[in-house]
């Protein structure tokens, strides 16, 4: 009789701590909800008052009530596609490498546990890196090409990490089934492994580009303007060729140096400026976050295992 | 093998007593010694073949032939090495890293781990079936036809044409060819290994391995494999790796029995069932051991 007690009691005990652990775990939810949720409160009942069209065509004055984001907004457009347009292919191409072609030894371990860390270099150091490679040595300017390329840099890891991690996923009894058809190993990476490893390496691209497009100390350090009035050449022409691409060798600002500009100002008016460009990357982000669980949900539903 | 010797013993033999009403005439008549028995030509000629899993060998000094348009079963206990040899025929293994081969596998008198081996071409030649079914997750048309893509064959009319030829073939026509279009996961398991079936026949391969293609079906869908299999190998040569043994004897005409890595005795079906010549095979195939 002792032992059954005995176990009844380890038994309640047991559910004790998966009472207590459930609200743990309920706590330290709760803890980035909120936080989350008064971030956006915050910006919300400082910045919505200026949010108006006038507010996304104008561009930064010394007028607070003038002041607009329209060179900040564009300017990210602009960094974001450059970015998007090196980082992506070039992460998919290092990753497909390192999982399927690449012979696996010291040397592709070294590469590996390089990558891993480069993720985690700090994105000043990558600013600094950038000054002296992109805008100094290759001269390429403190333009929206230097940026881009500097923010595809800080990001290819990701990128990298993000293919590799997707790829593994692709089960091995695939490759040996188009490799046994007689498929190379470039028709069964195209026909098959990306294909049904797009929805994770689509998400691993966009969280990598959400965490470009608020990036703001690498492009101060290239020497990106605080103020500017203008916006570069458009990519568009009415005459032939139709298409230039002066933009990129054209000055920039980005949203967060806005917002670190307005921050940094006495005037309160331009606090709330501030809280207003806070308000616009934070739905950006949001907007990119969810044609990534979009892009993931078509991916998932179009391949059934 | 969970019922005891005699009664495995007597449904092997019932199963050999099967098989040998359906086998053609000139094998019924193999009551001769050996010299006399008219050997059909070996596609695959396996000569001192080792392989190694790092330092591990797997395979020791393997000599072997495999009739062209028989079925050649491979039997053993797990690890015995038959499913690597079976690999080694279409150099699936190069796919496993730090493995090494030597000896040399003559497919039509040519070696094929001569560094001049197209591996893709010999691929095509020599098909495979897996243990566990592996359809691609798209429609069983893309499914079948893919062979066909991969080397630029994209006409409508030929791929309509290789797509009903292969599931007829493979016994699946009548049961899909109204939802050629549904993906291939929705179909059974037996439903899947067909269309993978369908899918290695599309390529017209000379060589169909088959490695276990039965293990995880139910009774009904192996029985329709393996009447499958008896129908291919009037066109096809068939290399069958199971771990049933009433399968072997059933579906296979000759059949080698490995152990250890070392092939202990080679034969015909019927003759190695009934009459082993090695003590091992005799112990394995009425279920001593294994």
């Amino acid at each position: 009789m002792a032992d059954v007690e005995n176990i009844q009691n380890k038994v309640a005990r047991n559910k004790r701590f998966d009472g207590i652990f459930a609200i743990i775990g309920l706590l330290a939810t709760l803890v980035g909800m909120i936080t989350l949720a008064a971030l956006i409160l915050d910006l919300a009942t400082n910045g919505l008052s200026r949010l108006s069209p006038h507010f996304f065509t104008s561009f930064p004055s010394r007028f607070p009530a003038q002041a607009g984001i329209l060179s900040a907004w564009v300017g990210t457009c602009f960094v974001m596609i450059v970015t998007a347009l090196t980082a992506v292919p070039m992460g998919i191409a290092a990753g497909v490498y390192l999982e399927e072609y690449a012979p696996k030894n010291w040397l592709t371990a070294l590469i590996e546990i390089n990558i891993a860390n480069l993720a985690g270099v700090p994105s000043i150091v990558y600013g600094l890196m950038a000054l002296g490679l992109f805008v100094y040595q290759l001269k390429l300017g403190q333009s929206i090409l230097s940026a881009g390329l500097t923010l595809a840099l800080l990001i290819l890891p990701i990128v990298i990490v993000a293919t590799r991690e997707s790829i593994r996923a692709v089960p091995s009894s695939m490759r040996e089934a188009a490799y046994a058809l007689g498929a190379t190993k470039w028709q069964t990476t195209r026909d098959h492994v990306l294909p049904y490893s797009m929805g994770g390496i689509l998400t691993g691209i966009i969280i990598a580009l959400s965490r470009a497009i608020g990036e703001t100390a690498p492009l101060i350090t290239i020497g990106a303007l605080t103020f500017i009035a203008f916006l570069p050449d458009s990519p568009f022409k009415a005459e032939f060729p139709f298409i230039s691409f002066e933009w990129l060798w054209s000055p920039f600002t980005v949203l967060p140096i806005q917002m670190f500009n307005w921050v940094s100002r006495p005037q309160q008016e331009f606090h709330l400026n501030a809280a207003a460009t806070g308000l616009v990357l934070m739905v950006m982000t949001l907007a990119m976050n969810g044609i990534a669980i979009y892009f993931r949900y078509r991916f998932r539903k179009r391949i059934k295992w | 093998m969970k019922n005891g010797p005699i009664g495995g013993k007597m449904e092997l033999q019932e199963g050999v007593k099967a098989l040998r009403i359906d086998m053609p005439a000139t094998q019924m008549d193999t009551t001769t010694p050996e010299a006399a028995v008219e050997r059909p030509q070996p596609i695959f000629d396996i000569e001192n073949v080792n392989f190694y899993y790092g330092d591990k060998q797997a395979l020791k000094s393997i000599n072997v032939e495999i009739a062209e348009k028989k079925a050649t079963a491979f039997i053993g206990p797990s690890g015995c090495g038959k499913t690597t040899l079976l690999r080694c025929l279409n150099r699936m293994n190069d796919l496993i890293l730090n493995t090494r081969v030597t000896g040399s596998i003559q497919l039509d008198g040519k070696n094929i781990y001569d560094p001049s081996t197209d591996i893709i071409q010999l691929r095509r030649r020599v098909g495979m079936i897996f243990q566990k079914w592996n359809p691609f997750p798209k429609s069983i048309y893309e499914n079948v036809v893919y062979g066909l893509r991969i080397v630029g064959v994209n006409k409508r009319s030929t791929l309509d044409e290789v797509v009903e030829k292969s599931l007829r073939r493979a016994a699946l026509w009548d049961e899909v060819k109204d939802n050629l279009h549904k993906s291939a996961a929705e179909m059974s398991g037996g439903q899947q290994q067909r269309l993978c079936i369908a899918r290695a026949l599309a390529v017209e391969p000379e060589v169909i391995l088959m490695d276990e293609p039965c293990s995880a079906l139910d009774p009904i869908s192996t029985a329709k494999i393996e009447e499958l299999i008896h129908e291919l190998k009037d066109t096809f040569t068939i290399v069958i790796v199971t771990h049933n043994m009433q399968q072997a004897a059933r579906v296979s005409d000759y059949t080698a029995f490995f152990y250890l890595g070392e092939l202990i005795e080679f034969g015909e079906t019927g003759k190695l069932f009934t009459a082993p010549e090695k003590r091992q095979t005799e112990d394995y195939i009425t279920g001593r051991f294994g």
